[in-house]
């Protein structure tokens, strides 16, 4: 029996050697959630997927199987839309930071095919930013976990207190408490960053470029340390990708 | 399921890279059939290359004893070094006949997604290498894929302020392929490596 058809565009997240010259891909599709798929024929030099299932590029599908059901489906037609992949290859901070990008969208999506068109459009936006290289990548990929984590229901408390919802700007951050946490609140073991790191998670968070293209290298270090530790509580296994950015 | 050792078969050979449980299946009835020197000989094989082949202690590709073939031939020169991923990218390189300078064997590629990085391949042991001096020009032939082009970046990044020539293998149009049907990351460094003729 002939498997069904179906076409979506997506952003390929992972590709993994299957057998002699297959791959099984990864994609996080606009309307059918998260995806795996096999590539026959792919790591021939002579394929005609050519470069266009690489990771990290935003790609025009044809795939068989069920789009209803979780499985191996399979990929019979691509074209590239934006191949970002490409501008990555020479650049090796923006390399790791793709990474921890596409790593974050697969698990923030534990269900095969259950649509997530917020967190497609989110990712496919945050690569197209590491592209463009307009703003440092450790930047976009922070922006993204907070806004990932917003998704999920568990972004951190930044002009509140996480406990009683104080509204304002606290001193301490706490991880387990989830965020900022005011001084009646604040748990023992508290963090309690610079002023600027919260402000800096918070423009992040928000959108607000211009505030997180002008903050201070160690103010930077330190939210990413936050956003790290408050991604990785919520998250059963650690990142594999998150060790390995390379934030120079 | 069988019974006993021809389900053990099957189980083992199920968990080879590539082989399915029907292959498994086929594979094992196959061995159960076949003449027992062929057995023998593929029982021997399998037996001795785990007794026998380990790897080089120069540049980490297979051998048979403390160094590989390649770099105990004195006709090599030393002066240029070759990485590659994997010891069967060295056979390919060899089947060419192109080169004769010296290898490095990485054991893989930079892969975030699956927790490779730098520390987890033989980098360090290449960097010792290169720190003798002997080499002049270090050739990066990882895979042309995400992986091994972020691995040569990375590569490239440490080893230029050590003042050797760094070079990458060229990559661009499949030979025998159509033009129209390259994808464009291919066709733009097909244009970008293009040279006069
Ligand atoms: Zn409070
Ligand atoms: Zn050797």
């Amino acid at each position: 029996m002939r498997r069904p058809l179906y076409r979506d565009d997506a952003v390929v997240l992972r590709v993994q050697k299957l057998g002699e010259s297959d791959r099984i891909i990864t994609l996080l599709t606009r309307r059918h959630g998260r995806v795996r798929a096999v590539a026959r024929g792919v790591r021939r030099t002579m394929s005609r997927f050519g470069a266009r299932l690489e990771p990290f590029g935003h790609v025009d599908l044809q795939l068989a199987g069920d789009p209803r059901t979780p499985g191996l489906h399979t990929v019979s037609q691509v074209e590239g839309i934006d191949l970002y992949g490409g501008s990555f290859l020479a650049d090796y901070p923006r390399y790791t930071s793709a990474s921890a990008i596409a790593e974050t969208a697969e698990r923030l999506t534990p269900v095969e095919q259950e649509p997530s068109l917020r967190l497609f459009l989110l990712t496919l936006g945050a690569l197209r930013a590491l592209s463009l290289g307009e703003h440092a990548p450790t930047l976009v990929l922070d922006a993204y976990l907070l806004r990932a984590m917003g998704i999920a229901g568990w972004a951190p408390a930044l002009r509140e207190c996480a406990v009683c919802g104080t509204p304002g700007r606290h001193g301490a951050f706490s991880v387990p408490a989830g965020g900022s946490v005011c001084p009646d609140c604040r748990p023992p073991g508290a963090a309690h960053p610079a002023p600027d790191t919260v402000e800096l998670m918070a423009a992040l968070a928000g959108g607000d470029w211009t505030v997180a293209d002008s903050s201070a290298t160690g103010v930077r270090r330190e939210c990413s340390g936050l956003v790290a530790a408050h991604l990785q509580w919520h998250l059963e296994r650690a990142l594999r990708s998150l060790p390995l950015v390379d934030r120079a | 399921m069988y019974e006993g050792a021809i389900q053990d078969l099957i189980d083992e050979l199920g968990r080879l890279p590539g082989v399915g449980p029907k292959s498994a299946q086929r594979i094992a009835f196959h061995v159960l059939s076949a003449d027992p020197a062929d057995v023998n000989r593929l029982a021997t094989a399998l037996r001795k290359v785990k007794d026998l082949v380990r790897f080089c202690t120069t540049c980490y590709n297979v051998a048979e004893s403390e160094q590989c073939r390649i770099c105990r031939d004195a006709r090599r020169s030393d002066e240029v070094l070759c990485v590659v991923e994997e010891p069967k990218d060295v056979v390919a390189i060899e089947r060419t006949g192109e080169f004769r300078g010296r290898y490095h064997v990485l054991g893989g590629a930079i892969n975030p997604l699956e927790g490779v990085g730098p520390d987890n391949l033989r980098i360090r042991e290449l960097m010792a290498r290169l720190g003798a001096g002997v080499t002049k020009e270090l050739i990066l032939a990882t895979d042309p894929n995400t992986e091994g082009e972020a691995t040569a970046t990375y590569l490239a990044l440490m080893v230029k302020p050590m003042g050797i020539q760094v070079t990458r293998l060229a990559s661009g149009l499949p030979v025998g392929g159509d033009l129209e049907y390259a994808d464009e990351i291919t066709l733009g460094r097909a244009f970008e490596g293009r040279r006069a003729i």
